[in-house]
């Protein structure tokens, strides 16, 4: 009953954009049983063609694209997933511990951020995966903290509105720690605005990592992963194959999708804001 | 507090310098977590202790880290940036010839996107919720999501592959005409300018329909001033600020884009420099281009904030 109510308030862009997002977190879930093949096995010739033996083809070294197409869902989207689940922890604790306490610890964190916002974020991961290598960890924990800016800001200025409600205000004269102030006080009030945007944060975080591995920075062969496998099948572009556009195409569909659904939601969560 | 607005200006200037300084140790540090393996990935994996010490005095990285950070920035100050461990070539010669390349893409692509994402993000804001407003906003949600390189390789296919009328690669050199460059190029800069158009026509649309619900507007509409009237005479003068924003923020988008975009064309910018440096482990040119896009970014932010605050005399007094 509560999909159904969330079904009615959707409008007709919502609802293509959860279908589109349902449909991708399906493949991701199920990958192991709908993929026809293995991951990383060679199954036929180089660039089979569309429609044949192998529904979509197969890949740069023969593997059947389908298949790498649906373990794509699952690899790339968990890695996004977590990493932005990374960001929003350490950005929103540090965002609110430097609204609660202000002062000194609060400009410190601000300008050590706004030091590190200054380096675009693909010129910044690039430098860091190339010191650090690209074990899936490091991977999280490097766009998790890259991340972890732009949300440190946002989760600040929301609960910097909250601080100086007249609960918190209670809540500290009763002598209240810091730790309880910020999850027992803040946290629950800004929940609804860090939620519509971690939505937007995900598209920024998977396009990001799309964009690295594309550059080979990212989750490392044979692991299928949409980004990687544009890059490898981008030579097959010159001799008229569609076969890199495809896990391009999954990609920009997915985004869209988390985007159309969200659109509707960040609407609805911060009243004025159209569109953006 | 109604500071006058050089004071502004310079204060924001400061910080400028203050983040500049700030990245540059950032960079290094970053860049220093890649020396240790420098010298054995030159050499190989087999390479004697003895030579990897040698190396790595030679390159300099034998010192501590902090008097390499004062000797480097001691050094970019006066416009040297050191010398490529891969080619032995000046960095700051390699990085001046790529940048050219560079701001010859940024430049192209801002000549046709500024205008078009602009004139198209006023159409939408102004037919609201219209047939024309939806076909915009849907095309550009959908180029928004996409990333770069699936703009690029769909325009490959079509332009290059299928037509044959544009060369699918952009190779550039110093000894090319005019128009033969723009032929070369045709391709990166589509793709750059369809991206952002994109951005900018989303925030020009945002911002000027944020403009129109304002009461004055309403006001104007209810005396039935003429719809044109109302856009130049009563919009417009309020619109210049975010304009100009959105104008400066989408070019510095636009720098990091063209990394991936310069990846996928094989164009000799700066892009492809720092994706090559990364891949070789190459210190000095991922030093000097890190910080190179980085001022970008920053001074043009600055730039945003210090235009829209001319354009704005509100802004001033924010504090």
């Amino acid at each position: 009953m509560f999909f159904l109510a969330v079904w009615k308030d959707l409008n007709l862009s919502a609802r293509i954009g959860l279908f589109i997002v349902l449909f991708f977190v399906f493949c991701a879930i199920f990958a192991p049983w709908l993929a026809p093949y293995g991951q990383s096995q060679i199954v036929g010739d180089v660039w089979e063609p569309l429609g044949g033996e192998f529904i979509l083809g197969t890949d740069q070294i023969g593997r059947d694209l389908l298949t790498r197409l649906i373990y794509g869902a699952r690899n790339t989207m968990t890695l996004a997933l977590i990493s932005t689940a990374v960001s929003f922890a350490a950005g929103a604790v540090l965002g609110f511990i430097a609204a609660t306490m202000g002062g000194g610890v609060d400009q410190v964190l601000s300008r050590v951020v706004d030091v590190v916002i200054s380096i675009p974020t693909l010129i910044a991961s690039l430098i860091v995966l190339s010191a650090l290598g690209t074990a899936t960890p490091t991977l999280v924990l490097v766009i998790g903290i890259i991340y972890a800016m732009p949300v440190f800001r946002i989760a600040r200025a929301v609960a910097m509105d909250i601080e100086v409600m007249d609960y918190v205000e209670v809540a500290r004269v009763r002598g209240e720690g810091l730790w309880w102030i910020m999850h027992k006080e803040i946290l629950p009030n800004a929940l609804t605005p860090l939620a519509a945007e971690f939505g937007l944060r995900f598209c920024f975080v998977f396009l990001l990592i799309a964009s690295l591995s594309f550059l080979g920075l990212g989750l490392q062969p044979p692991l299928a992963d949409w980004g990687a496998m544009v890059r490898g099948n981008a030579d097959g572009i010159a001799w008229g194959f569609l076969h890199p556009l495809l896990p391009a195409a999954c990609i920009a569909l997915l985004t869209i999708g988390i985007n159309l659904l969200i659109d509707r939601w960040v609407h609805k969560a911060s009243g004025l804001r159209d569109d953006q | 507090m109604t500071n006058s607005l050089p004071i502004i200006i310079i204060q924001r200037l400061a910080m400028g310098v203050f983040i500049l300084f700030g990245v540059s140790i950032l960079i290094t540090f970053g860049v220093e977590a890649l020396s240790g393996d420098v010298c054995s990935a030159i050499l190989g994996q087999a390479a004697e202790p003895a030579t990897v010490a040698a190396c790595q005095v030679q390159l300099g990285l034998n010192r501590p880290i902090h008097i390499r950070y004062v000797d480097w920035l001691f050094n970019v100050v006066q416009g040297d940036f050191g010398t490529s461990f891969a080619n032995k070539r000046e960095v700051a010669e390699q990085i001046g010839k790529r940048l050219g390349n560079t701001l010859y893409l940024a430049t192209s692509t801002a000549i046709f996107a500024v205008p078009i994402g602009i004139l198209l993000g006023v159409i939408a804001a102004l037919y609201r919720n219209s047939m024309i407003d939806h076909v915009i906003s849907t095309s550009t949600l959908s180029t928004i999501s996409s990333p770069e390189f699936f703009v690029g390789y769909i325009l490959v296919a079509i332009f290059a592959v299928n037509l044959n009328w544009l060369p699918a690669i952009s190779n550039v050199d110093s000894s090319m005409g005019f128009l033969e460059r723009l032929y070369a190029t045709a391709l990166p800069v589509m793709t750059l300018t369809m991206v952002t158009v994109a951005h900018m026509m989303r925030m020009t649309r945002a911002s000027v329909v944020n403009l129109l619900a304002s009461p004055y507007i309403e006001m104007a509409k209810l005396k039935g001033l003429k719809p044109s009237r109302i856009i130049i005479k009563h919009a417009l003068p309020n619109a210049w600020s975010p304009i100009i924003q959105v104008v400066v923020l989408n070019l510095a988008y636009m720098i990091v884009g063209v990394v991936v975009i310069e990846v996928v064309f094989v164009y000799p910018g700066l892009g492809a420099l720092i994706v090559d440096a990364v891949l070789n482990r190459d210190l000095p040119v991922i030093q000097g281009t890190a910080m190179v896009f980085a001022s970008a970014y920053v001074l043009l932010f600055l730039l945003a904030d210090i235009l829209s605050m001319l354009a704005n005399p509100r802004l001033r007094h924010r504090r």
